[in-house]
Parts: structure tokens; sequence; C-alpha cells
């Protein structure tokens, strides 16, 4: 966690750029600064790395006062992009991502390692962009390698001044999907400054709304849209999306809300009787097919293994069927509903980004949410009866 | 012609001497420049002090400006006269092309890339050898280009302090009235520049062959 307690920064000319900022960015959360330019955002998130020192008051990282640190030695420890990207031109793409591993005199093959696995991740090619130069990269793969060059020697917080702003628009949002999936995976306490309210409601798990030097409104982007505290707010936050906003009486939930969090799963490798054994035990009559990695390979129903249940050197992974629809995590109910609608399916498996199957939205489920979100509707529970499903 | 061919075959030993005391007259002095002129440059982009800046560009600038055999000649009560003279003559001519593309060099680094740099936890001297010496590498080589050429070219005045070096052939061929040995001091002197210009051009695109097209993209 990193704290700034009583911050205040006054330059030499009598310019007071920030006036007693009191703030807390949560470990694990994206925490967006926004505000116009000028507004001291960028000043006090340099505050965190010692780019900028506070004329009074403290910054602690987990509960130490950084000015006691070496100001090298911290930086190296905290992932930094910036807006222009700052890749180094005369060092092929697998050198800029290593920089700090190097800096930090990490050993060739770890550091290797780590380049292949962050360049693979975020969809570059390792055997294709290891060896290119940045100049011979698209603006959008080179934020990519800015953004994974800030995690490469495994920091765990991440500062990110105003990243994607040089961007094309449709670049921009898919590396605001991808910071988005990316911080699923890896959960970085994130410090990120923009000016674009929609880029900050986006991704944003906390915003800090500034103005001339002082914080005007912290909190969930849910809470700012709703009740903006002032006039500058309901102004910076546009009217537009306020009225979209209220129109929305309650919300949307999204498929993760409603999903069944453990499926039941088996490896390819299973044979068919050990598949029925399972279903039987989990009283299922499909099961889906994941490989080590939870990746979905498939589904496999009980008629199918009865059909071919004669044939014993089967596998399941023989006898399976690819699953043709499913929805990715962030997608909202009636996505997923519309889809097993017109598709007349019984359930719907939901996955991340990389297609690993994270849990499977039923019937069941969907009705057991709408009884969890309107309890009042529901009509008393009948005593007696065993399980409703 | 005839005259020309016996000259060289018969003096081709005096020839060769005289190359090779050109050669080491030309290349000590941009060498010895080098080493002084990049690190004042690097110091100089450093320098918060407006007027010192002003003072050593125009210092650098002033040693330009000095007629190449008066400077010669006053350096001569103070080191004598042979090489060591030469040397330091033709070291404070190489120092302003070298000094003023060092620090044009520096200047030019993107601005996004030493702030990455240093956010990501370079330290100073970090910054300067691993960032902005390499991508200031081809200022810096075009200015030792410069330089080489025309120190190549002066160096012949070095023979009248008794350096020696193809001025050597062309001022005992004006004493004794034979053109073709003025000849030869005069090609000599613009063959080697020119080779040596090439060379130079060779080992510039070697060393920035990697990232030349990058600088043009990035801006």
């Amino acid at each position: 966690m990193i704290v700034l307690d009583h911050v205040n920064k006054v330059y030499d000319d009598g310019f007071h750029a920030l006036k007693d900022i009191n703030l807390e960015f949560k470990k694990g959360e994206i925490t967006v600064l926004i505000g116009p330019s000028g507004c001291g955002k960028s000043t006090t998130m340099k505050l965190i790395n010692a780019l900028n020192t506070p004329s009074s008051g403290k910054v602690l990282i987990d509960g130490k006062d950084i000015s006691g640190l070496n100001p090298v030695e911290l930086r190296r420890n905290i992932g930094y992009v910036i807006q222009s990207v700052g890749l180094f031109p005369h060092m092929n793409i697998a050198k800029n991502v290593a920089v700090v591993p190097h800096l930090k005199k990490w050993d060739k093959e770890k550091t290797d390692r780590k380049v292949n696995e962050l360049l693979d991740l975020v969809g570059l090619d390792h055997t294709i962009y290891r060896n290119r130069y940045p100049s011979e990269l698209s603006g959008g793969q080179q934020q990519r390698v800015g953004v994974i060059r800030a995690l490469a020697a495994d920091q765990d917080i991440i500062l990110m001044d105003e990243p994607f702003s040089a961007l094309d628009p449709i670049s921009r949002e898919q590396l605001q999907d991808e910071l988005i999936r990316l911080q699923q995976e890896l959960n970085k306490t994130i410090i990120f400054v923009t000016h674009d309210m929609d880029e900050a409601i986006k991704i944003a798990d906390t915003i800090v709304l500034m103005k001339d030097g002082q914080i005007v409104q912290t909190g969930k982007p849910e809470a700012i849209l709703r009740h903006p505290a002032n006039d500058f707010v309901r102004n910076f936050i546009g009217q537009k999306r306020l009225q979209s906003e209220n129109e929305l009486s309650y919300e949307i939930p999204l498929v993760d809300d409603v999903m069944i969090t453990n499926p039941v799963t088996a490896f390819p490798n299973r044979g068919l009787a050990e598949a029925i054994k399972m279903m039987e035990s989990k009283r299922v009559d499909s099961l889906f097919i994941v490989d080590r990695n939870k990746q979905l390979q498939g589904a496999v129903s009980i008629y199918r293994v009865l059909d071919m249940y004669g044939e014993e050197g089967k596998t399941v992974a023989d006898v399976m069927i690819p699953v043709r629809f499913s929805v990715s995590s962030g997608s909202t109910l009636p996505q997923a509903i519309e889809l097993m609608d017109s598709h007349q399916l019984s359930n719907v498996p939901v996955v991340d980004g990389n297609n690993r199957f994270l849990g499977l939205v039923t019937r069941g489920s969907v009705v057991k949410h709408l009884a969890e979100v309107y309890p009042n509707l529901a009509p008393p529970q009948p005593a007696g009866e065993g399980e409703p499903m | 012609m005839n005259e020309f061919w016996s000259f060289i075959t018969e003096r081709y030993p005096d020839i060769l001497l005289a190359l090779r005391q050109h050669l080491t007259i030309s290349f000590s002095a941009v060498i010895l420049g080098t080493i002084v002129a990049v690190p004042i440059g690097i110091l100089l982009v450093y320098n918060r002090v407006g007027w010192i800046n002003s003072v050593v560009f125009f210092i650098a600038n002033l040693f330009q400006t000095i007629p190449s055999l008066a400077l010669l000649a006053i350096l001569i009560p103070l080191l004598g006269i042979g090489v060591k003279p030469a040397i330091l003559a033709l070291l404070l001519y190489s120092l302003m092309p070298i000094l003023r593309n060092t620090y044009d060099g520096f200047q030019s680094v993107d601005k996004g890339v030493l702030n990455s740099a240093k956010g990501m936890g370079y330290s100073a001297a970090q910054t300067i050898l691993k960032i902005q010496l390499p991508l200031s590498l081809p200022y810096i080589m075009s200015g030792i280009r410069i330089t080489t050429v025309y120190i190549i070219s002066w160096a012949t005045l070095a023979s009248l302090i008794g350096a020696g070096g193809l001025g050597q052939l062309i001022v005992s061929g004006l004493g004794v009235n034979k053109p073709e040995m003025i000849f030869i001091g005069g090609i000599g002197a613009v063959v080697l520049a020119l080779v040596a210009d090439g060379l130079l051009g060779l080992l510039e695109g070697w060393l920035t062959r990697r990232y030349r097209q990058t600088r043009s993209a990035a801006v």
C-alpha cells in the first residue's frame, strides 16, 4: 500500500503545485489520477518513484518512508510507463524489455525466459519480435512493449503516465482492454494518470479527481458518476455520461457474478468409465474437458460417453465435442442469455482472454442469481421440499 | 611523366616515411582531440551555468580562427619544434567540431527516452554511457570525420616546424624546384584524407547500422 501523508509541493518560484495531498493507493488496485492539465496529477504520481520530492509531508510505501531510500534503487522496483513510450531506439525489443532485469543483474537465462513470457502475454510472438527494433513496430505494439517493460522485473507497483493518450482510438481501446486483462492475472498496484474520463471509468478501481493541486473527489467510478461532489466534477464527467448513468436504475450483472465457479471438469486423458463415474458422483450430465493450463478443450455429455462406451481404449479427448459457444469474462448476463436462447444451449462456459475456463453460466445459476437480486419478489419457500434444483 | 615515376621508384622509402609521419601526427591529434572534446561536450550538456558554455564554445571557436601557420609559430617558444607542437596545434583545431557535435548529439536524444531511463532506475552515469553516448554516436562520428579530413590537410604545414610528414616533400620540392616532389606531397595528402574519410564513414555506418532508420522514424 502507498500512502501520501500531508504532501505539499512548492516550487522555487513560489508555485504551490500540490496542496496538502492525502491519498491511499490500495494494493492490487488500479487507481486513476485524473484532472485537467496542470492539476498536479503527474506531479503526484512522480512522488512515488522519487522523480519528484515533496516540500513537506511524507510518502510511505508499505509503511516505509521513501525519503530514506536510494532513489535509483527505489525506481528499479517500480514499473514506469510514459506517454511517449520511451523505448530505447538503439536496443532491440528483447533488450528494451530486459532493461530493469539487466540493471538488477538477473542472470541471462531467467531474463530471457521472463522477456519471452511477457512478449507472448501481450500477443507479440517472441520468436518474431525479440530481435526487432522499436522503429519496426507500430505505435500500439511499441506501447505494449512499454507496458511489459514495466513488468519485467516483477515490480509490484506500476506507474503509468498517460500511457495510451498518444495512440489512435482503436489501439487505445485494445491496450485498455489488455491492461484490464493483465491486471486480472497479475494483480499489481497500478497508478494511472490520464485526462480522459472514459478511460478512467473503464479501467479504474478507484478514481482520484484533482484540480489546482488539490483532490476534489475520490471514489469508485460508480460512486463518482452517481454522486459528483460539486459542479466541477459534474462538468468534468460530462452531462451526457451522467444522464446515461441515471437511466440505468439497476446494475446489469456480469456473467462473472452469475456463473458457477467450480464446474465439473476433467483432463483429456481420462477414460470413459472414469468420466461416467465422475458425472455420477457430481450429479451432472456433462463434463468440460480442460488441459493443465485450464484451457477449454471441449465437452462430453453422458449420452455421447454411453454411445462410445464399448471402445475400451478411448479417452474423453477422443469423444469430446468442441465447445462452439462461450462468453468472455466481463460480458454482461444478457449477452450470455441471448446466446443460450438463440442456440438452445443449457449452459455456456465463461473463459478469459486466453481461453481459460473460469466458470459456467447455466439456467439454474441465472435463476439463482435473480432470486438473490430480487429477494422480495420471490415467493416464500414452501417448507419440506428438497433442493429446488 | 618519366621523372614522376623515377622519383617514386627511387625515393619510395622517403615517401613512405613521410606518409607514416603524416598519419601519426594527424591521427594522434584527432584521437587526443576526441578524448578531450567529448567529455567536455558532455560536461557542457549537464552544466547549468549558462555563461560557462558560452565561454567554452567561444574559446574553442577562437582556436579555429587562428591561422594555422601563426599557431604553429606561437607554439615554438612553448614546446620547441618537432612532432609535439604540431600535434598540439592540430588538436586545438580538432576541438571545436567534435565538441559541438557531441553537445548537439546529446541534446538531440529524445526527452521521453531520458525520462523513462531515469524513471526505471538508470543512474546518471548509466544514462550517459548506455543511452546518450550510443544515441549521439552518429553526431560524434560525423564530427570526428570532418575534423580528420581537414586535420590531414593542415598537417602538411607541420613540416614547417620540423615535424616531417607529406608537407616535408612539398617544402623540399619548392627548395630544389622539383614539381614532381610537390605533386607527390600534395596528392598524397589528398588521397590520405579521402581514404580516411571513407574508412571513418564505413565505421560510422557499422556502429549505427541498427538504429539509423529508428532515429528518423522515432521523431
